[in-house]
């Protein structure tokens, strides 16, 4: 663990984070200008679709991101650490202990030659060079049963293919948590899994962050698991924010088009079965190759409303109304305000 | 009533496992299962991964053959059809598949490859195939012009626009779809399926749906079967199973999907542990081992799905839901934006659950 930050001070800090891949066909700017901060037992969803730079924007914080094909600019502060330009060495001991990742397929994600249990304890050691092969041992068995593996001495001792997709991902969070990380970053953590199971683990994960104050970082492409657990919201479309609030304030007075586009779209439980779902047209941009002016635009219902600029200039997060409610389109705020509240009476649906 | 155009009854599919040369095992990926579809009716198959439903779409276009049971199609039984017997059938029975990128040929273009199933059955359809295919794209929504270009150029949602051009290709009567937006992005998700839907009313199709998505199901079907370690635990019209479910399971599978709508976790019913392994399924009800109302004879006899009155609901439990059981906890009937206030209070109902 870290010096445990001022309660005021956010754990993880990202500024102007920008990462690009030079490749062959041209330069993908996979995020470009990205700011937001999480705090200690908070939790962040970052919702987009494929290709909005959400996974790309998680690893820059892990420092996983190859440096010979990767720039990445900006600032990633943690528990007050710079990690931009940090030495791969000091990134490594900060990665796997402050910071932790779960992956969304634990399958691929743990080694299929290795004992479950074993995995765990090298991860514990690793970070605790002094502990031994039983102290890590005793820690590895108390956190399977801590993400509630039952039997979990007796688990150890089982590789990966002997345990259920669930228990995998279990497994993963347990292998996440072993030494205490403040932030922990969860990429599509239950995409893989059935809906009854993806409700055990975001129980676990919400019990989890209650008892040990982590900061939690959720990518996901599902609305409905963001109104679950998020605290707070940030929507990406082709590398840039375009909506930032709490999840009461993007979920339900969404002020970018893109975002009523996605919630418009999900199918819901509720309300009229028989309506149509209202898709977002066309497809998401190549990175290579961005519209000009505001990304969405080409894709957006109300892009000739702005007089041109949607087509000329990229739009900047500014304030959407309430506090801490940013959103970067060029419609004026009192408009969108009320284009949504049209669209929610037209549809009769919350979105 | 109209004749059903597809009736399945005690339909099964037993995998051996091999150790070696020898069989060690049986994995009964569906076991008995007994529905029928009706012209331009669409039936969802849901349930979670390993419940049998794709297992079951496959035998139903003859991709597997069955272990036992019985497929008609219009009338005629092709449980154990050959390959000739099957291919007049085809042109009726058609499937889209889950995986855009798999499905197609990347070495054809796409107009070869929407104009495969004329070109296998020797249909040579008036205007010639190549206008018949262009129609065929137009119809998906693609541009026909795109006629020659190769799977590679085009984006996931619209390589599904050129699977389910190819499938309508032959005017199916049926049309078996499995998972056919799970892999899409939600926007373009919206995109098919309103797409499907539309296809469905404006062409007056039968359609078997598989998918583990019950929000996209309830869009798309008019009845719905839910399905469990092999088994159908119920099956009814839309309303039924989504607004009175009477089986502990589709209870617990409704009220464990999230919804954007609805912020916080509220009443849900809380399964514990992970779907039993078909290869040694529990005794009696296979569902026992993760039901909270669970008793004695839930292990001894396997419950029948049994209709009940007055409707085309069945559900196969000991202890079925009492008829007008009421709002699922969690769901406050009205749907649309509680207010937090609202939330609170569906969130103390789910009592009767496991924690």
């Amino acid at each position: 663990m870290g010096e445990p930050a001022p309660a005021s001070d956010p754990y993880l800090r990202v500024d102007d984070l920008r990462v690009r891949f030079d490749t062959a066909d041209g330069t993908v700017r996979a995020v470009d200008g990205v700011s937001f901060a999480v705090e200690r037992g908070r939790t962040l969803a970052v919702v987009g679709e494929s290709g909005s730079g959400k996974s790309v924007t998680s690893l820059a914080i892990l420092g996983l991101h190859d440096p010979r094909r990767t720039t990445v600019t900006g600032g990633i502060s943690v528990g007050g650490r710079q990690l931009v330009g940090l030495p791969e060495e000091d990134v490594r001991r900060l990665r796997g202990r402050d910071v932790a990742m779960i992956f969304q397929d634990p399958l691929s994600a743990l080694h299929p030659y290795y004992t479950v249990g074993r995995q765990i304890a090298e991860a514990y050691r690793v970070h605790h060079p002094r502990a031994g092969r039983r102290e890590a041992r005793r820690r590895a068995v108390d956190m399977l049963g801590r993400v509630g593996i039952p039997q979990p001495a007796r688990r150890y001792d089982q590789y990966p293919h002997e345990f259920s997709g669930g228990m995998r991902q279990r497994a993963m969070i347990a292998m996440a948590l072993v030494n205490d990380p403040a932030l922990l970053i969860a990429d599509e953590p239950t995409t893989a899994l059935d809906v009854t199971v993806q409700a055990q683990i975001l129980d676990l994960l919400a019990d989890l962050q209650a008892e040990f104050r982590s900061a939690i970082i959720l990518i996901t492409h599902d609305l409905g698991v963001v109104g679950q657990v998020a605290d707070e919201v940030l929507v990406m479309y082709a590398g840039r924010a375009v909506e930032h609030g709490s999840a009461e304030q993007v979920l339900r007075r969404p002020r970018h088009p893109y975002t009523w586009g996605l919630l418009s779209s999900v199918p819901s439980l509720h309300g009229d079965a028989d309506a149509d779902l209202v898709p977002i047209p066309g497809n998401p941009p190549s990175l290579i190759d961005l519209p000009p002016g505001c990304a969405f635009h080409p894709r957006c219902r109300y892009a000739d409303r702005t007089g041109g600029r949607s087509h000329a200039e990229v739009p900047a997060l500014a304030p959407a109304g309430e506090p801490g409610h940013l959103a970067a389109c060029h419609l004026p705020a009192d408009e969108r305000a009320r284009l949504h509240a049209e669209g929610v009476g037209r549809t009769g649906a919350a979105r | 009533m109209s004749e059903p155009l597809l009736r399945v009854s005690g339909l099964t599919k037993h995998f051996p496992v091999r150790t070696g040369f020898r069989a060690t095992g049986l994995v009964r990926a569906v076991d008995g299962l007994d529905f029928a579809v009706r012209p331009a009716e669409t039936l969802g198959l849901v349930g979670e991964s390993g419940c049998g439903k794709s297992t079951t779409g496959r035998l139903l276009v003859r991709l597997l053959e069955p272990t036992a049971g019985r497929i008609e199609f219009a009338g005629r039984d092709i449980t154990h059809a050959g390959r000739r017997e099957l291919r007049p059938l085809r042109q009726d029975l058609q499937i889209i598949f889950q995986d855009p990128y798999a499905s197609l040929n990347p070495r054809h273009t796409v107009g070869r490859i929407v104009a495969m199933p004329l070109r296998v059955n020797g249909i040579d359809p008036p205007g010639g195939v190549r206008r018949r295919v262009q129609e065929l794209l137009e119809l998906v929504g693609l541009n026909p012009e795109h006629y020659n270009r190769y799977p590679h150029e085009f984006s996931g949602g619209q390589r599904q626009r050129v699977g389910i051009a190819r499938a309508l290709a032959l005017r199916p009567k049926l049309i078996v779809a499995d998972e056919p937006v799970s892999a899409l992005d939600v926007s373009i998700q919206a995109q098919v399926v309103n797409l499907l839907r539309d296809l469905q009313r404006d062409l007056g199709l039968a359609f078997v749906f598989i998918a583990h998505d019950l929000a996209v199901v309830r869009h798309f079907c008019q009845r719905v079967a839910v399905m469990y370690l092999g088994r159908i635990v119920e099956i009814g019209d839309r309303a039924d199973i989504y607004e009175r479910p009477r089986h502990p399971y589709t209870r617990a599978l409704l009220s464990a999907i999230p919804d954007a709508t609805r912020l916080s976790p509220g009443g849900r019913i809380r399964l514990t542990g992970d779907v039993p392994t078909p290869l040694d399924p529990p005794s009696g009800c296979r569902f026992r081992t993760r039901c909270p109302k669970a008793r004695d004879i839930c292990a001894t006899e396997e419950p029948a799905l049994v209709p009940r009155d007055g409707s085309g609901q069945s559900v196969a439990c000991h202890f079925p839901e009492p008829d007008g059981a009421g709002d699922l906890p969690g769901h406050d009937g009205a749907g649309d934006f509680p207010e937090p206030d609202g939330r609170d209070a569906a969130g103390t109902s789910g009592a009767e659950v496991t924690a």
